[in-house]
């Protein structure tokens, strides 16, 4: 039982960065019909811009110039991170997506490959080919629970997620803008005539998406501190996984898919060997998917009606 | 041109009444199509206006040229003295076009007052602080729209379907829900293409019913397309015939009624509904 209660801690730190990073796949689906495949490659991006601002931030403590908690550093990296990286998505909408939005579908899905190539490429001409090192920001301190051991560290992951998850939640249902994204999944010729511009709900989504994809990043960064260019295409595949798996362009979906994503990876490893870990966990998904194509919260019908 | 009064000098020193939607001169060509040819328009304000034409006259396409769907090749069109010819859509809109279409557009699985609510998209101010925090402004505009839209809910009559996803009303209704949105913007003018398309005869007399009810209440300019001549002879003050993009007949219902050239091009040699 103390067994699966560790594990189950396990699952919930790792399904939150599949969950944070598929929400920005759902979400650009859900407005614009397409998958952003270059996303994972933004969470790597997310990551490294973040491991940018703590080196800044941390040596700017402790040079003296500023006296900062440790928490307040983390926090501040999380914000200004987050802030930096929606720039990098609104920037991939507008020079990679935005012209490409009369096109076929194939042509942006391709898009999004070649803006991957180009963010991890232009990450190793800029970085060099080396693995980084994520600062520390927080002392890891191991509580003892009942014989589960937990760290603040995940603590604070899962929490730092949550709270994003329902920040977005709120977004979603009580803004104009959520409203006029839900729309936006019906349809991009009305909406414009009721006063919404789909450029600017576009650019916003993007800037959501990479915006919790770099809180991954660096809640990654935080619990596995090396990082390197190509860390986020396996991620961003997975993340890819739990975005079909729990509906294209449902939230709620995305977030629970994330989540399974991640307990079904663990508890697999838990059983079997770790090296049979993909393997059995990726069939399980194939076999959920085989009845149920749509995903969770999906919707059966795949074309929607345009003007 | 004058900005501020609606009667003012125009021309030659004589007193007239400027137009609230003027189009002047305004052409479009698909490929080397002329679908709309030195198009010519101006609806007062509190007038109802209708356009009538057989299939692929242009009568849609000058609903979409004039809401900036498609960019006219030439000409102008004057929303209330501003210059509006090229803008992007949701300007135009937020200027105050607002528009139904032939076949219903309505986002499907949205409720009946949210339709009204994203409607009023441009009027509502309160931000992102606002949305998270339920701070009293939010609480204010809310309210004012809550209020807003059960008015015009009832007078459009749905009012009592305001909470259901649209996609489950009956046709008849979720025409309505269009209408509704489209007055939620609280436009100039209400553009109209085929508001009865597909009703049955009970559903048209109450469309039309509703169309009077805008009209007297609200006293909105309205501009619509309509195929059921009975409808634009009794709701329209003037009557625009088109035909392969070209103004044939404009005039009073009476006039075009007996105008050989609507008889000849649309209406058929033998009768007048």
């Amino acid at each position: 039982m103390v067994f699966f209660f560790q594990n189950l801690i396990n699952a919930l730190q790792w399904g939150s960065f599949y969950a944070l990073i598929a929400l920005g796949y759902s979400m650009v689906y859900g407005i614009l019909m397409l998958f952003n495949f270059a996303h994972g490659d933004i969470f790597m991006v997310g990551a490294y811009i973040g491991f940018g601002v703590a080196t800044g931030v941390t040596a700017l403590a402790s040079l003296g110039a500023i006296v900062l908690p440790n928490w307040l550093i983390l926090v501040l990296t999380i914000i200004i991170s987050m802030f930096l990286t929606s720039f990098v998505g609104i920037l991939v909408e507008r020079l990679g997506y935005r012209p490409l939005r009369e096109a076929p579908r194939a042509s942006a899905a391709i898009t999004g490959l070649m803006i991957g190539i180009i963010l991890e490429t232009g990450n190793l001409a800029l970085l060099g080919a080396r693995r980084v090192r994520f600062p520390s920001l927080i002392e890891s301190t191991t509580y003892n629970i009942g014989g589960v051991y937990v760290t603040n560290k995940k603590i604070m992951i899962v929490g730092v997620s949550l709270m994003l998850m329902l920040a977005l939640h709120q977004f979603v249902r009580r803004s104009k803008y959520g409203m006029a994204m839900r729309a936006m999944a019906f349809d991009h010729v009305v909406l414009p005539l009721m006063g919404v511009s789909i450029n600017t709900i576009a650019a916003m989504t993007f800037a959501i998406g990479s915006a919790l994809a770099a809180a991954a990043g660096i809640l990654f960064g935080i619990a596995y501190p090396v990082l390197d260019p190509y860390m986020g295409i396996v991620f961003g595949w997975k993340a890819f996984v739990a975005a079909i798996l729990g509906g294209r362009g449902s939230i709620l979906g995305a977030t629970l898919a994330g989540f399974l994503l991640g307990f079904i990876e663990i508890f697999v490893a838990m059983i079997f060997p770790s090296t049979l870990r993909d393997f059995i966990a990726y069939s399980i998904i194939l076999l959920i998917l085989t009845f149920r194509p749509h995903g969770f919260f999906g919707e059966p019908y795949s074309a929607r009606l345009r003007l | 041109m004058c900005y501020f009064v609606s009667w003012c000098l125009c021309g030659e020193g004589k007193k007239c009444i400027m137009a609230l939607l003027e189009v002047k001169k305004m052409s479009h060509e698909f490929g080397g199509l002329r679908a709309v040819n030195s198009y010519n328009l101006e609806i007062e304000a509190g007038q109802i206006r209708g356009l009538i034409g057989p299939n692929g006259a242009g009568k849609t396409t000058i609903f979409n040229l004039i809401t900036g769907i498609y960019k006219p090749t030439e000409g102008d069109i004057i929303l209330d003295g501003k210059e509006i010819t090229g803008l992007q859509p949701h300007k135009i809109a937020a200027f105050g076009i607002g528009r139904t279409f032939q076949n219903l557009q309505l986002w499907r699985h949205m409720t009946v007052v949210e339709h009204v609510k994203l409607a009023r998209y441009s009027r509502i101010s309160y931000g992102l602080i606002g949305a998270f925090f339920g701070t009293p402004k939010r609480q204010k505009q809310e309210a004012e729209i809550e209020e807003m839209a059960h008015n015009l809910l009832k007078m459009i009559g749905i009012d009592h379907l305001s909470d259901q996803v649209v996609t489950n009303l009956p046709y008849g209704d979720q025409r309505r829900v269009e209408m509704a949105r489209a007055l939620s913007m609280e436009p100039k003018i209400l553009l109209l293409d085929e508001p009865t398309a597909g009703m049955n005869p009970e559903e048209l007399i109450q469309m039309m019913e509703i169309i009077r009810r805008i009209h007297k209440e609200l006293g909105m300019a309205i501009f619509l397309i309509e195929h059921r001549l009975k409808v634009v002879m009794d709701l329209c003050h003037m009557i625009q015939t088109l035909n392969f993009g070209h103004v044939i007949a404009e005039g009073t219902p009476e006039e075009i009624q007996n105008n050989p050239k609507v008889i000849d091009a649309y209406l058929g040699r033998e009768s007048v509904v």
